[in-house]
């Protein structure tokens, strides 16, 4: 038997993205853990690092980041392929559509509060028609639209504070970057 | 300042503190972000009203034995009495809303039910046949269900 070693080429652009969706997986779990009275709502603290891969390396990074923190966190919290999996990925597709749209908004007057408002919303948004199309075909769904409006004003809030203040600190070093490559 | 006790002290800098901290978070609101944050608060208080009164109710229909008896109007208060089987059921209709005020069946529970205000609700006295259900504008689903 010969002992073969699969060495998969990464770039420091992986490890980047590896090191972000590391932190977004510990925040989201960290979030499920914490119980809120209305099932469904979340502070979803993830999404601050979503602000920041958006914010520092762009979109695409921002679209990794979030994908691998949807999988990662439906297999960790044993939702992989149910509802409540596909109700997450819708909303973070949403999300990543809105913040496609705002980054273009000019900087100097919009920043991560912005976006991540219109993420917020856009979560919500997506959330809602893919319940109300597949899980729940009753417009009785739209009474609670108040409440996750709610919810996503004071989350989009919170994280966008969370990335405004995290983007003020000054950018890891390269070296850091690619310490473990 | 020296004239403070301790816990005098540590109440002002936990003040301070909280000051700082508040100052420091509207430092990274960017002019546009408060446009945003007021666009997004208002669309929060108009959900309210548009998402709760959408539904509101209209009508009762109340059948007996599964042929409508009668249709009420909810604007305009009344009660009206639907004989069955076992006897007279009294529908009471108040303020926009509808309930079975008495009913001869056994155990009361369209009675207990109260007031029914919701398109969709419906109170059922099953014994004497008699059925009340609130309707809205559009026809909506009696359950939920996936």
């Amino acid at each position: 038997m010969t002992r073969s070693v699969i060495r998969l080429k990464t770039t420091p652009e992986d490890h980047r993205i590896a090191r972000l969706a590391a932190a977004a997986i510990a925040l989201a779990l960290t979030d499920s853990a914490i119980p809120l009275p209305l099932p469904g709502i979340r502070l979803g603290l993830a999404n601050s690092v979503t602000l920041v891969a958006l914010a520092r390396y762009g979109w695409t990074a921002a679209a990794w980041v979030t994908g691998l923190r949807v999988v990662a966190c439906g297999l960790l919290l044993g939702h992989f392929l149910s509802p409540a999996f596909f109700m997450s990925l819708a909303g973070a597709l949403c999300s990543l559509c809105a913040l496609a749209l705002s980054i273009r908004l000019s900087r100097r007057c919009f920043g991560p509060l912005t976006w991540s408002l219109f993420a917020a919303f856009a979560h919500i948004a997506g959330q809602l028609s893919l319940a109300r199309l597949w899980l729940i075909p009753d417009n009785g769904l739209f009474y609670l639209v108040p409440l996750f409006a709610a919810a996503a004003l004071v989350s989009g809030t919170v994280n966008g504070l969370i990335a405004a203040r995290l983007l003020n600190e000054p950018k890891p070093a390269c070296a850091l970057e690619t310490r473990n490559a | 300042m020296s004239s403070l006790s301790p816990a005098e002290n540590k109440a002002r800098r936990a003040k301070n503190a909280w000051r700082a901290a508040i100052v420091s978070a509207l430092a990274l609101f960017r002019p546009g972000d408060w446009l945003t944050l007021l666009a997004a608060s208002v669309f929060c208080v108009l959900s309210f009203p548009l998402a709760w009164n959408s539904a509101a109710a209209e009508k009762a229909v109340i059948r007996q034995n599964g042929r409508i008896f009668a249709e009420l109007n909810l604007s305009r208060d009344r009660r009206i009495n639907v004989p069955g089987p076992l006897g007279i059921t009294a529908i009471l209709v108040e303020k926009k809303r509808v309930r079975v005020v008495s009913d001869p069946g056994m155990h009361q529970y369209c009675v207990r039910q109260g007031w029914l205000e919701r398109a969709g609700e419906i109170a059922i006295c099953a014994p004497n046949e008699v059925s009340l259900q609130i309707t809205g504008r559009e026809e909506t689903y009696d359950s939920l269900s996936y």
